[in-house]
């Protein structure tokens, strides 16, 4: 019996880990690394969000001062760099556009991306992030492999380049050039996929810190209970 | 000094009397196997869902324009915010999964039977508070399955005939969820359910404590007393259960912990990807699947074909599949409890029941498709036949001979 419920646990945790329900919609997703510890990464992630990302789109319950000693830089650093919207490194990350302007200009307003890491997937975000494709019959000029017909148009354009779909294969291939190489574009997006993800849960942080002390103290506490329980039991029979 | 002043409070209030009848001197079977840890794990997530709660509740905001917000304000800039609301999120599913191994013992050990009935219906009672708890609870964070899910749940009363617009209507303040039903979900969630656990709970121990526990043997322990009037096969509850409960205690925390600290989602299971979109009453999602601890039941609705347009037999079929619960112990008509010394005939059945309630729990979490249909049409056949044979099956099973003493297996 012992044994059957050891196997239904085990195969709990790994249905569990293998994420089931990832709302990934069927398509295959590229896999990306994901190091929230990596501050050099988070770095140049937050350099290319609040480049890029922060005009459109708001990350309103990231705080920048946390981010700042988070990722390891002095909210002098994140000031000077990072800050363009406000001055207040005790601010959340808005934006100054207003909701009803991107409704019009957009057809949708862009959603704030605080938890998209944690609504979508970060395979979700760095396939996202790589597959805009040229197509004439959008407004943007653009259609995506992972978001059919998004309202948003291809951003990172500079850097990646355009791809194009080839119509049999459905395969994408480079159209122009970017600025920087397809393999530095990679990094870059799984930098940006990583910030996602960190700003998804900050405290992500603080509860791996906190996890192997607790379970290290449940270990010991039931190296103090069992013996306990024997002592007690053995005039039981 | 102690004893004088426990003198003292005893003269007024029953502190020592009430410490011996349920702790010192309550005799419970000195069996106990792995099945027994659920009870008192359920009590300790019981106050741990109550004492988060109360903490989230400062700073939670029951609006639907500031709740999503409220929940990520908790988890970021509220101290150890994070650490509250996961032990409250990952606490309802351990809940649910003490709760299902608990009924599952009283399942296989024929805890419900005679004299213990009145046990099982307050079991019950505390099951279907417990469901509409997390039912109302999960609504609060105001993601998109907190919201579908319960526009769902609640669209189910409109199948009522005659009275189902009005019903559905009243249940949620609003022509749809909104934040009238956000606001009495939260006075629901926070005071009137919890009040009702708490009571439930009260009378579900004095009751078990008043016939005595039950045993793996399931057999009566008070049938062999010594010359004091102690059963023989019985042995004080403190010190020794609650030192093995401790033992318990610390391999549950182990493992929730592990989850809590490294999978708080439990992929997804724990907490749904979608539920981290805010709520979008203009956007359905493609895919509305209740948390899992409702998910057997859920596949049971969606099994049984509406008729004329009406899910009302789909909602009959879901309300009838706890109601059968609440009746085990007239159904079953074996003069036997434990699953040790019946026969071929339930053994087989609990099997069949219990394999049928997993695969039920596993579609409900699924898009239907024409298989998964049929799955869940025979499991669900299969799950009510469990019940409504029972009195049947178990009055010609060629149940062993019981044991008169408790034996350790």
């Amino acid at each position: 019996m012992r044994t059957l419920i050891f196997t239904v646990f085990i195969s709990f945790l790994s249905m569990a880990s293998s994420s089931l329900m990832a709302a990934s919609g069927g398509m295959h997703l590229d896999s990306v690394e994901i190091d929230i510890t990596d501050q050099a990464s988070l770095q140049r992630g937050a350099k290319t969000f609040v480049n890029y990302c922060l005009s459109c789109h708001e990350a309103s319950y990231m705080r920048y001062n946390r981010m700042a000693q988070d990722i390891g830089l002095s909210d002098d650093q994140v000031l000077k760099n990072l800050m363009f919207a406000t001055d207040n490194v005790g601010e959340t990350m808005t934006i100054a556009m207003r909701a009803e302007d991107a409704k019009k200009w957009f057809g949708v307003i862009p959603p704030d991306l605080s938890v998209i890491s944690r609504a979508k997937g970060t395979d979700w975000l760095y396939t996202y992030l790589r597959t805009f494709y040229l197509d004439q019959s959008k407004q943007m000029g653009t259609n995506n492999l992972a978001f059919k017909d998004v309202s948003m148009p291809h951003v990172l354009w500079q850097q990646q380049g355009y791809l194009a779909q080839d119509e049999e294969t459905h395969d994408l291939s480079s159209a122009t050039d970017g600025a920087i190489s397809h393999n530095e574009y990679d990094v870059m997006v799984q930098d940006l996929t990583n910030f996602l993800a960190y700003i998804g849960e900050p405290s992500k942080l603080q509860r791996l810190a906190l996890g192997k002390w607790v379970l290290l103290y449940l270990v010991l506490l039931f190296l103090v209970a069992y013996p306990m329980k024997k002592a007690f039991w053995r005039d039981i029979h | 000094m102690f004893a004088s002043l426990m003198g003292w409070v005893d003269a007024r209030f029953p502190a020592t009397k009430l410490w011996k009848e349920h702790l010192s001197e309550y005799y419970a079977p000195k069996n106990f196997n792995f099945w027994y840890f659920f009870g008192s794990l359920a009590l300790l997530v019981l106050v741990l869902q109550i004492v988060t709660g109360i903490f989230l509740t400062i700073h939670y905001k029951p609006d639907t324009e500031l709740a999503f917000a409220s929940v990520e304000y908790i988890m970021r800039d509220v101290e150890w915010g994070w650490l509250i609301r996961y032990l409250h999120s990952t606490g309802a599913s351990a809940f649910f999964v003490v709760i299902y191994l608990h009924m599952f013992r009283g399942l296989i050990y024929g805890s419900y039977k005679q004299p213990r009935e009145l046990v099982w219906i307050f079991g019950m009672l505390l099951y279907v508070a417990l469901m509409a708890e997390a039912f109302m609870g999960y609504l609060l964070p105001w993601g998109q399955m907190s919201y579908w899910g319960a526009q769902v749940i609640i669209s189910l009363f409109g199948a009522v005939p005659f009275i189902g617009e009005q019903l559905s209507l009243w249940i949620r303040g609003d022509y749809v969820v909104a934040d009238a039903t956000l606001n009495r979900f939260f006075a629901f969630h926070v005071i009137a359910v919890p009040l009702a656990i708490l009571g439930l709970v009260a009378a579900h121990i004095i009751a078990l404590h008043e016939v005595g526990s039950n045993n793996p043997d399931g057999v009566e322990i008070k049938k062999h007393k010594d010359s004091n009037g102690i059963p023989l096969d019985g042995i004080p509850f403190h010190p020794y259960y609650t030192v093995k409960d401790i033992v318990g205690v610390t391999v549950f925390l182990f493992i929730f912990s592990l989850i809590l600290f490294y999978m708080p989602e439990f992929g997804g299971w724990f907490l749904e990807h979608a539920n981290f979109i805010p709520a979008d009453p203009f956007k359905t999602p493609e895919h509305i699947a209740p948390v899992w601890y409702f998910t057997p039941f859920y596949a049971i609705l969606r099994a049984v074909p509406s008729i004329a347009g009406s899910a009302f037999p789909g909602v009959v079929a879901m309300g009838l599949s706890i109601v059968f619960l609440f009746l085990l112990p007239w159904l079953d008509r074996s003069p036997v409890k434990s699953i040790r010394y019946r026969g071929i005939y339930f053994r087989t059945a609990l099997w069949l029941f219990t394999i049928s309630f997993l695969v039920l729990g596993f579609l409900g979490t699924q898009p239907i498709t024409a298989l998964y249909t049929l799955m869940a049409q025979i499991c669900s056949i299969i799950y009510f036949a469990f019940f409504i044979l029972m009195p049947f099956y178990t009055k010609i099973d060629n149940d062993k001979p019981v044991p008169e003493r408790v034996t350790f297996k």
